[in-house]
């Protein structure tokens, strides 16, 4: 029997969640007072599980590695969220959000999946407001929306470029409001190293108090990762620094099946490199598009200032190969558009690895609306200019500055110089329905599941997917499980289970420890980075991929004999952190050219080379490759592959066109 | 260029620290502050010595996680900048560059450049939220917000939670952070219903802490990444005062 069922509920889309959640069983508020969810991650999707949970009257404990919850990830996400609310009248619907996510993804997800998310996003939109959220407003007092790539409406909600920010502190505000009712423990500077297995079942994680070094046992009912994603493998990315895939990547290795590792998500506007020093990519959010147009200079190596190529002069590449989405077409399509203009001679900026981003016909048109506004007639240019320069800054100030800061150029004049960096991961660990791993009582939310997205995500939409799953999915389908599991005692931490887990992860440290090599921990990983981003990378073939599985092998090799870690193990120790997490990228990278090398098609940001239309699209291959690629784990270097079949009922997938 | 860095090192809460002079070749003026202690962490490690322990994550100015007091200045010598969007074009060949951990009573250092500030998470959890469980909510729409008190409210939530204002005040007070969001709050229509006991707790919280009074001198505004303004103490004091009136 296959090992994977994805639980899909039966009948037509549009009723499958309502009929779901009210058959599900439930458990009684006596009851889940008596049960203990533990949950890793405080990101949007961790912080919205925990307040959600508690609320309903489970006992649960919150782990994040950083020193306070409101620091995860997810603050760092600018640009907005999606529901379809359609307070624009401008043609949004539950079944347009669905659809157009599922044709982002290039039709590798689940409709019944897809068609829940689309279903909740309004929900998310009135919690987060309930919550004080300050979203973005008009001047009625409304709220305010915008575009973002891949859709044709404004249904992406925002506050400035920190839509992140504002909604994360809304979940965290929601999380230490159940810490101080008691109803929450949190666990910070605490890193999860394995989860604990009893009886086939999932009873508890060890992790380490980052401040002491010690090794702690946590017993739990169940335990859900919303540990988010693993950008970080390629070592530059637009993560956070702590980013990883440790929490998944040892779930993996007690059994629960990765969904789709190879889908990653190449962000076609970040900050170019500028040397060897760098650390990680800065994004400039991709709400930048709506109001910036993209252009390379027509002539090969033009060494001109932006500012002084004519506009006859400029290739505006999007707009001409996509006439229909133009700036706005997917991520995906956007970056190998650069990409393929950078390769072929035409970038611009020193290193030639760049593109422009230029606001200038926007500001312009603002001005032009708001001296309408201002009753002004006659404007100048210089007029318009200023005018339209305020609204840019109203919407983007952070990300203009943010820019000048690093760069050292004011992009209020300039044009921005931009490149893709990696962003996002599709895959992650494979979850069914009811966002339940293959390992009984292990669940995985937000960027860390491999659920929703397909091969490619729209903008927008990670916020939405982990809020979803955090506030208003968990809260159904884990009573699914735990409703057969009410008579089970919490298990006191002594059990030979969480002995014997504990001891791993010790072996594991010591191991680590004892290696007292020559190496730093960033040497390995950078380079590990750079064989993922050459090989691995916006464009894949045979060769390369074959090649990288090799070297990723032979840098592993050399990782467990020589890399040094100073200090001790019983005390904070930032490298032997990064070590551990380093370690798992060494195996993860190996399995994500695997499943690359697998899937011969191209489809969302997973781009063969070998399949590509005459004019250099992705040609995806659905007889063959209509399916979620879910791997389990053997040993180091050695997977099988399970394949879970995609059933597409409403949407017809067709060759995605955004011409 | 070439520097020369004195760092405040401290193995951990209960030892004693003290600064160490480190010279650092070669930095780039494109680089991050704290990139320039990759580099010099580079070095340490491949001397077998321990390297600096410093909170950062984001990278971006918006996690709050960095804290650097350098020059005696929280965040350093750039207005409106985090320490991990402190770019070393800001400095020139030949300097020399101090740096210590936030010091304030309520953020006992852990080790290095670490502190703890889960204080601030204390506060909070004390009060800093609008009451609501999930599913509660009615349609956004029904709830409009003149523009104005939405762009207030928004302008107090984009602090970061760093500690740079306690770090900066000479009585490391936690005005500034604390009424950012008590404004935050106060100024929107669903966060009124709960204003006077959420200031009170926050406040009782807030001195339990150990945090220090306020005496206006305004550094704390003066050191903030995010630029949150002295007027929200002003509402915090009017919300406080308006809260005992009732009680
Ligand atoms: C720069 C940037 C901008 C973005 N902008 C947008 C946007 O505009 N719109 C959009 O929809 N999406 C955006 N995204 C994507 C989105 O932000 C993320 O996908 C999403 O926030 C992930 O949330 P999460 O809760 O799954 O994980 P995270 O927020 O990453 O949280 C992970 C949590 O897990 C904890 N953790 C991890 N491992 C362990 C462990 N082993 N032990 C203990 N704790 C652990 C961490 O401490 C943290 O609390 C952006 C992403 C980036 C990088
Ligand atoms: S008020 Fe400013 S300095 Fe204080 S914590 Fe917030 S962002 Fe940091
Ligand atoms: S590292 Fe996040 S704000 Fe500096």
């Amino acid at each position: 029997m296959s090992k994977i069922n994805s639980k899909i509920p039966e009948g037509v889309l549009e009723t499958k969640w309502t009929k779901y959640k009210s058959s599900v069983p439930l458990v009684n508020p006596s009851n889940k007072r008596n049960i203990e969810v533990i949950i890793v991650g405080s990101g949007l999707a961790g912080a919205s599980a925990a307040s959600s949970l508690a609320e309903l009257g489970y006992k649960v404990k919150c782990f994040c590695f950083q020193d306070s919850p409101r620091r995860a990830h997810s603050i760092a996400a600018q640009g907005g969220i999606n529901a379809a609310k359609n307070y624009q009248n401008d043609g949004d619907s539950t079944y347009r959000l669905f659809y157009d996510t599922v044709k982002g993804g290039d039709y590798r997800s689940r409709e019944g999946n897809v068609y829940r998310l689309a279903e909740v996003s309004a929900n998310i939109i009135d919690q987060c407001v309930a919550q004080g959220v300050p979203f973005a407003r008009e001047y009625g007092g409304y709220l305010s929306n915008r575009s973002f790539g891949g859709t044709q409406v404004q249904r992406t909600f925002y506050a400035a470029g920190q839509t992140g920010q504002q909604l994360l502190l809304g979940a965290y505000s929601g999380l230490e409001r159940q810490v101080g009712l008691g109803t929450v423990k949190m666990y910070s500077r605490h890193e999860m190293l394995d989860i604990v297995m009893i009886d086939g079942k999932t009873r508890g994680i060890i992790a380490r108090d980052l401040i002491t070094g010690k090794l702690e046992r946590h017993f739990g009912h169940a335990v859900l990762l919303c540990t988010g994603g693993y950008s970080n493998v390629f070592y530059l990315s637009t993560n956070a620094m702590g980013c990883n895939v440790t929490a998944a990547w040892k779930a993996h290795r007690r059994g629960a099946l990765f969904g789709n590792p190879c889908f990653t998500q190449i962000h076609p506007t970040c900050i170019p490199v500028s040397g060897d020093h760098q650390s990680k990519l800065t994004l400039m959010s991709e709400s930048l598009r709506n109001d910036g147009r993209i252009w390379v200079p027509k002539k090969k190596d033009d060494a001109r200032k932006a500012t002084d190529i004519p506009e006859e002069e400029r290739d505006y590449y999007l707009e001409r190969r996509y006439p229909a989405f133009g700036n706005l077409v997917p991520r995906d399509v956007a970056s190998r558009a650069a990409k393929e203009r950078c390769d072929a001679g035409y970038g611009v900026g020193t290193s030639k690895m760049a593109v422009y981003l230029d606001f200038t016909s926007n500001t312009l048109r603002y001005g032009q609306v708001e001296a309408n506004k201002r009753n002004l007639h006659n404007p100048t240019a210089a007029d318009l200019k200023k005018l339209g320069q305020e609204v840019v800054k109203e919407k983007y100030g952070n990300l203009f500055e943010m820019y000048e800061k690093i760069t050292g150029e004011n992009p209020y004049e300039l044009p921005m110089r931009i490149y893709p960096a990696v962003h996002y991961t599709m895959g992650g660990l494979w979850v069914d329905y009811e966002l339940m791993t293959t390992v009984p009582g292990l669940y995985a939310l937000g960027e860390a599941n491999f659920s929703d997205h397909g091969a490619n995500r729209l903008g927008a939409s990670a916020l939405m997917q982990g809020l979803a799953d955090g506030y208003f999915v968990i809260p159904y389908t884990i009573g699914s499980y735990l409703a057969s599991d009410i008579s089970t005692k919490a298990i006191p931490t002594d059990h030979e289970a969480f002995v014997e887990a504990e001891k791993k992860v010790q072996e594991q440290l010591d191991k680590l420890m004892n290696v007292k090599g020559t190496k730093s921990v960033d040497h390995f990983h950078k380079k590990l980075g750079k064989v993922m981003w050459d090989k691995c990378g916006m464009g894949r073939n045979e060769k390369h991929l074959t090649e990288a599985i090799s070297e990723i092998k032979t840098i592993r090799e050399e990782f467990w004999k020589d890399v040094r870690i100073p200090g001790i193990q019983n005390e904070l120790n930032t490298e032997l952190e990064k070590a551990g997490r380093v370690a798992d990228f060494l195996e993860l990278g190996e399995l994500m050219c695997k499943d690359a090398l697998m899937r011969k098609e191209s489809c969302g940001g997973h781009f063969r080379e070998e399949s590509q239309t005459p004019d250099g699209e992705a040609k995806r291959d659905d007889d063959n490759f209509s399916y979620v690629a879910a791997w389990e784990f053997k040993e180091a270097g050695n997977w099988e592959l399970h394949k879970e079949e995609l059933v597409f009922d409403v949407v017809h997938p067709t060759q995605r066109s955004y011409k | 260029m070439n520097l020369t860095l004195k760092i405040w090192r401290q193995k951990n809460a209960k030892e004693a620290g003290n600064l160490v002079t480190y010279p650092v070749k070669e930095v780039s003026p494109d680089m991050s502050f704290l990139e320039m202690f990759d580099v010099l962490n580079e070095q340490l490690i491949q001397k077998n010595e321990e390297p600096i322990a410093f909170d950062h994550d984001c990278r971006e100015g918006i996690c709050g996680m960095c804290s650097m007091y350098i020059n005696g200045r929280a965040h350093g010598p750039a207005q409106g900048t985090t320490t991990c969007q402190l770019h070393m074009r800001k400095f020139k060949d030949g300097d020399t560059i101090v740096v210590e951990p936030w010091r304030a009573e309520a953020f006992p250092v852990v080790k290095d450049l670490i502190v703890n500030r889960s204080a601030f998470d204390r506060v909070i959890s004390s009060g800093g939220f609008i009451s609501v469980n999930t599913g509660n909510a009615k349609d956004a729409n029904n709830i409009p917000i003149p523009k104005d008190d939405a762009d207030n409210s928004f302008a107090a939530a984009a602090c970061i939670g760093c500690g740079a204002c306690v770090a900066a005040c000479k009585n490391s007070s936690a005005m500034l952070f604390v009424s950012a969001k008590v404004s935050q709050l106060a100024l929107l229509p669903q966060g009124r219903i709960e204003r006077e006991s959420r200031v009170l707790n926050m406040v009782r919280q807030m001195d339990e802490e150990g945090f220090g009074s306020c005496t206006n001198t305004g550094a704390c505004e003066a050191e903030c990444p995010k630029e949150i303004s002295v007027e929200n103490i002003a509402r915090m004091n009017r919300e406080y005062l308006m809260a005992n009136l009732k009680k």
